[in-house]
């Protein structure tokens, strides 16, 4: 029987919908030549809609719709990180939109149809219900990759990122169907409950690694992080925040639910791999990047990398701080590429390093924000990066996996050159002449600021209340 | 209960002028700096009394317990498992807050931290009126104050940790204020490194603490502590308290680490009194009598204490008799004063030694205060050669400074005499007269200090005059703002004592009995070994009228008036090219006592290494060349070939990226089929074709080794 409180536990999906189709009917009604900053408005207010409802849902805990469906702590603490990105990005897409030129108001519709996807994938325990979710996320961002029509960049990023991604999904729907097969289920706790019961045939193993393939994808994890520098090159850089972070979470929340939920067997090794190849891979290349995206894109892959540390250090811990170092990440890279795409102009003319350079002098407010990302992002004390990494190398400690702490400190360190780079080219170098321009920060883009730059700090100071929350939900993952 | 439930907003008053200075403060007026500055700090002190005050009341309803105020857990979680395995091997947990702990100790301290600080901002008004960042110099001075009151105030061992630092920082900034000259500079990183050193005993005994005993909170250590669990002598107890009281040593300036204070007098002379006499070295006293529920289990380490105080009071005083900078003989003269508290900690009168540091507060600050008011009056002279006759030209400084060279005489009734006298009698009984040594050498010392003392008055105010003709036109009486302070302070050189009246002469000692919950009240509940030092101390205060400390009492104020009286003889009538009697008498001892007993010169052999031992160089800086030495030859080879091999793994990289996957991958491909031409367009997607055979790659290595593992 579906009872009224099954459409609570899916509220904020039905909330962003019902503002995503609002804002794609009135973007009809408007001339074309009209501003569509109303629509963003719209949008904005559809995440604040989305993020109340995610606080009201929280009090109606459960299952919904025959099983198919579970909201628990660990789905809300990722409900209103999702929420709260698309409402950032939505902040920091107005001034961006304008600097472009992108009149297309399905711009933000699409943002909002992307988060319905990634909502669902965090609270859906069915696979296929995970499936679906997963694809209207990614359609969603794969249309948005190729918003900036007139660059033939974008237009790539946008075909590749559907080309690889269609891909990817592929195997995941392979690893589905073999589970299926393996087990007689597609929900995730009647799998885990064969899986306890019985020995692990190889189809079993086969399934695993295929969805790995597929969410492996997604997080952008070595070896199939390939994709990423290519398509967070070419796409708006509003929407690389975007696609850095949400869907991002989403698909670690998956990954979280299919390894501790369902209690597959035999990833550890593969997750033990990828990991160490995601950290080295992703700050190795980095260090000789000139593209500040590219440079991003690749800083991304290592993150991907030193969460999947938090994967194999498992139990209870290993996933509250995989879950804090989700947040912790997700904020200072919005905030960071917001700053990115403020700063890049019409028609992203901005983005290689040498164009930050002397950036401390001429606008050192934009100058300090995009600082405490960057040092976020290197770890440095009382910023959330650093207690997300001191959390996720104290559980990988506690499990005992010294080898990899020690792969992935080695990588802190290196990664820490090209972050500084960043820094002492806008603080200790003159600029080239002529030096960019640096518009003034749009009201929506500083609130969007100032909130990421204080949830970062609030994140290194005050770690302790978001832990709890994520550990609660850990808690109730590991059964 | 509105003040005591918000007592965390006392150090966030003076945070909220230093975030205001550090942010606008290049634009604000002066008037407006020390509006919101000074205005800051008194407001701070206002809520300090009324939060006192609230205390007491509180504390006689709750059986003088120690009020605890936990803002929020800051580090560490009760669900995070960020646990540590303690020595007994219970995993404990890592747990930090932002608490706040008001309890007699620490409402002496916030009181006078806030008092003293207080009169000292005011007085800076005056002082700092004519130099350069006057923002700045506030600033700083409110950051002091901040951290000082997170010191004084936290709840376990961390956030004194936090203060601990913030004041040294405070205290490298202010001394380096003129950083334009190099030996502000010098002294500024003298006193950091010096400090370092301290703070590595610091956290080592901290950190021995919590292994040992599974808490970083003061009244559960204190509660373990005094339990019984713990046997006296326990060696890791005695550990963990030598090491603290290494943090303690440099903090409060004791030997072997006291060098740093002395060349602290180059920062401006308002910050000599409030962080180089009257607060931040008195950290250390305060860490040591906070953890004496530890040190009393610690008997040999208590003895360290003594000794390291009682030496450190002569040697100082010592070294106070023939220097010339009138504010180098106050901070000799600090040192050796601080010494006097740890020897009084030693030897278990914690109460006498707080009382010390409180009485010490206002003459030291008097003396420093009225230093800088001799320094303005003079157009920035230091050196007593070149002073004399001021007794009438400024006449309140002179009055104020001989109240507190009265007080710190230890001439009855001024402050001074009760609190160094009440520590002389408890090194003299202590112990059935173990350390009675110790007695002759603080003996000793008072006798030093009232000679130095007046030496200085004699040469400052009384001796005729030899000011220099361009200077003593100049001469002048400092502005109100500034000698208003020194009034208030002269008031409590005189009257502060009283607090401490003895019951030996019909007093009540209130001060001690204040004191009392933190250091008796638990002694006498649990009658167990190791609390007898301290229920001794509370008896014998109880034991009236003992003959012998009336004597003594006689004895002390003997020594220092035999001290005035010897300084009059020999500087009463000082003029131009006045002999030292110590250099007439025995010129080697003062060629000694004026070089400091070379000791900073040693310091240079053995641990700096500026100095060359012979052909050898040792210390720090011959670590450094040797390190340089096995760096240049060794390691560089090492980090070069590292480097190298990065940097050509990096090429390898991007040549492979080049030449392998573009090149003969992609535009191979696309140049091998260029031929096909309307493939051409389609070829350009080779680059997904690839990074699809990547990801086909990646899969089929997981599903092999699924099948062979």
């Amino acid at each position: 029987m579906i009872q009224a409180v099954d459409y609570i536990r899916v509220l904020p999906e039905i909330v962003l919908t019902l503002f995503g189709v609002a804002i794609m009917m009135v973007e009809g009604a408007l001339p074309p030549r009209a501003s569509r900053k109303p629509l963003g408005w719209l949008a904005f207010v559809g995440t604040l809609a989305a993020l109340a409802a995610t606080v009201y849902q929280a009090g109606y805990p459960g299952m919904a719709f025959f099983g198919m469906v579970r909201v628990d702590s660990f789905s809300i603490f990722f409900h209103f990180l999702i929420a709260f990105i698309a409402a950032l990005v939505v902040l920091s897409s107005f001034e961006y939109l304008d600097a472009q030129q992108i009149r297309g108001g399905e711009y933000y519709g699409l943002i909002l149809f992307g988060a319905v996807g990634m909502v669902l994938m965090s609270s859906a325990v069915e696979l296929v219900l995970i499936f679906i979710a997963l694809e209207i996320s990614s359609i969603s961002t794969y249309v948005l990759a190729g918003f900036r029509r007139r660059a033939p960049s974008s237009i790539e990023s946008s075909i590749k990122y559907f080309l690889l991604g269609s891909f990817a999904t592929a195997f995941f729907l392979y690893g589905v169907a073999l589970i299926f097969g393996a087990t007689g289920s597609t929900r995730i706790y009647m799998i885990a409950e064969t899986i306890q019961g019985g020995k692990h045939s190889a189809m079993v193993f086969t399934a695993v690694a295929l969805m790995f393939v597929g969410i492996g994808f997604k997080i952008a994890a070595a070896p199939f992080h390939v994709w990423t520098p290519d398509v967070y090159e070419g796409a708006p850089a509003p929407v690389v925040g975007l696609m850095s972070t949400a869907p991002k979470a989403a698909a670690f929340a998956v990954l979280l639910r299919i390894f501790f939920a369902a209690a597959t067997p035999g990833w550890f090794w593969p997750v033990w791999i990828s990991a160490a190849l995601s950290m080295t891979l992703g700050n190795i290349s980095a260090l000789v990047q000139d593209n500040v995206k590219r440079l991003l894109a690749y800083s991304s892959i290592a993150h991907a990398g030193y969460l999947l540390v938090a994967f194999a250090a498992a139990r209870d811990i290993g996933i509250s701080a995989a879950m804090f170092y989700t947040a912790a990440y997700a904020l200072m890279n919005v905030g960071a590429f917001a700053v990115v795409s403020h700063f890049a102009s019409a028609g992203e003319r901005y983005v290689t390093l040498e164009d930050y350079a002397g950036l401390g002098r001429r606008s050192p407010v934009l100058a300090a924000t995009l600082t405490i990302f960057l040092l976020s992002l290197i770890g440095i004390p009382i910023t959330g990066g650093f207690f997300a990494k001191f959390y996720v190398f104290s559980a990988a400690l506690k499990s005992n996996l010294v080898w990899l702490v020690i792969i992935a400190v080695v990588n802190s360190a290196i990664a820490a050159y090209y972050y500084l780079r960043i820094i002492v080219l806008m603080y200790m170098r003159d600029a080239r002449e002529p030096a960019p321009t640096v518009q003034n920060v749009s009201a929506p883009l500083g609130v969007a600021l100032a909130l990421t730059v204080a949830a970062t700090i609030y994140l290194g100071v005050l770690p302790g209340r978001v832990l709890d929350y994520a550990s609660r939900g850990a808690a109730l993952l590991v059964r | 209960m509105f003040f005591l439930n918000h007592i965390w907003i006392i150090p966030l008053l003076p945070a909220l002028g230093a975030a205001l200075m550090f942010f606008f403060g290049r634009k604000l007026s002066k008037s407006a700096v020390s509006f919101f500055c000074v205005g800051l700090v008194v407001v701070a002190f206002v809520f300090s009394c009324l939060t006192v005050l609230q205390y007491t009341g509180w504390a006689a309803a709750h059986n003088h317990q120690p009020f605890e105020k936990i803002v929020y857990t800051w580090l560490g979680s009760d669900t995070s498992n960020l646990g540590y395995l303690t020595h007994s091997g219970r995993a404990a947990d890592f747990h930090v807050d932002a608490g706040f702990l008001l309890d007699p100790l620490s409402a002496i301290w916030l009181l006078f931290v806030t008092g003293v600080g207080m009169l000292i901002h005011i007085y800076s008004i005056g002082y700092m009126a004519h130099e350069g960042g006057y923002y700045r110099f506030f600033g700083y001075m409110n950051l002091f104050m901040f951290t000082m009151l997170t010191l004084v105030l936290g709840n376990n061992y961390v956030m004194l940790f936090v203060g601990w630092e913030g004041v040294g920082l405070c205290s490298y900034l202010l001394i380096g204020f003129y950083f334009l000259k190099k030996s502000a500079t010098n002294a500024a990183n003298k006193a950091f490194i010096v400090n370092r050193i301290g703070d590595a005993g610091f956290l080592l005994g901290m950190f021995t603490i919590a292994w040992y005993l599974g808490s970083f909170r003061f009244t559960q250590i204190t509660e373990v502590a005094r339990s019984g669990r713990l046997s006296t002598g326990d060696p890791t107890i005695t550990l963990a308290c030598l090491l603290l009281f290494v943090g303690a040593c440099g903090k409060s300036a004791q030997v072997p680490l006291y060098v740093w204070l002395p060349d602290a007098m180059e920062g401006p002379t308002p910050v000599s009194a409030l962080i180089h006499a009257a607060t931040m070295v008195t950290a250390g006293v305060y860490m040591v009598a906070r953890s004496n529920a530890l040190f009393v289990l610690a008997p040999e380490a208590m003895k360290t204490v003594a000794i390291i105080g009682a030496v450190t009071a002569i040697f100082a005083a010592s070294i106070g008799l023939v220097q010339n900078d009138i504010k180098r003989v106050l901070a000799y003269s600090t040192v050796s004063q601080l010494g006097y508290m740890f020897l009084a900690l030693g030897v278990g009168a914690f109460a006498a030694g707080v009382f010390h540091v409180f009485t010490h507060a206002f003459f030291k600050a008097l003396l420093f205060l009225g230093a800088g008011s001799v320094i303005h009056a003079l157009s920035s002279e230091q050196d007593m050669r070149h002073m004399g006759a001021l007794v009438h030209k400024i006449p309140t400084t002179f009055k104020t400074m001989l109240i507190a060279t009265l007080a710190i005489a230890g001439i009855f009734p001024f402050a001074g005499f009760f609190s160094k006298d009440e520590i002389l009698w408890q090194a003299w009984s202590a112990d059935n007269g173990a350390y009675r040594a110790l007695w002759y050498i603080g003996y000793a010392t008072a006798f030093m200090t009232a000679f130095y003392m007046f030496r200085l008055m004699y040469l400052t105010f009384w001796s005729p005059s030899r000011v220099e003709h361009e200077v003593e036109h100049h001469i002048h009486e400092s502005p109100k703002s500034m000698t208003i302070p020194l009034i208030v302070l002269a008031f409590f050189s005189l009257f502060a004592g009283f607090l401490g009246w003895p019951h030996s002469l019909k007093g009540s000692n209130r001060f001690e009995k204040f004191l009392e919950p933190v250091f008796a009240r638990e002694a006498t509940q649990f009658d167990k070994s190791g609390k007898e030092a301290q229920l001794a101390a509370a008896k014998k205060e109880e034991e009236h009228a003992n003959p012998t400390e009336y004597f003594l009492m006689i004895l002390s104020l003997g020594a220092a008036f035999a001290g005035w009286g010897l300084a009059k003889r020999s500087y009463g009538k000082a003029a131009e090219g006045y002999t030292e009697p110590i250099a007439a008498t025995a010129p080697p001892a003062y060629r000694v006592l004026y070089n400091k007993w070379y000791v900073d010169e040693a310091y240079d052999y053995l641990f700096t290494g500026r100095r060359k031992l012979g052909p050898v160089r040792l210390g720090a800086m011959g670590a450094g060349e040797a390190a340089w030495a096995v760096d240049a030859n060794f390691v560089d080879g090492g980090v070069n070939g590292a480097g190298w091999t990065t940097r050509a793994l990096a090429k390898l990289s991007v040549w492979w990226d080049t030449w392998i996957i573009d090149g003969l991958l992609v535009n191979g491909i696309a140049y091998s089929t260029r031929p096909l031409s309307w493939l051409t367009r389609m070829i350009q997607w080779g680059l997904v074709q690839w990074y699809a055979l990547v990801m086909v790659a990646g899969i089929l290595g997981f599903v092999l080794y699924y099948i062979f593992r």
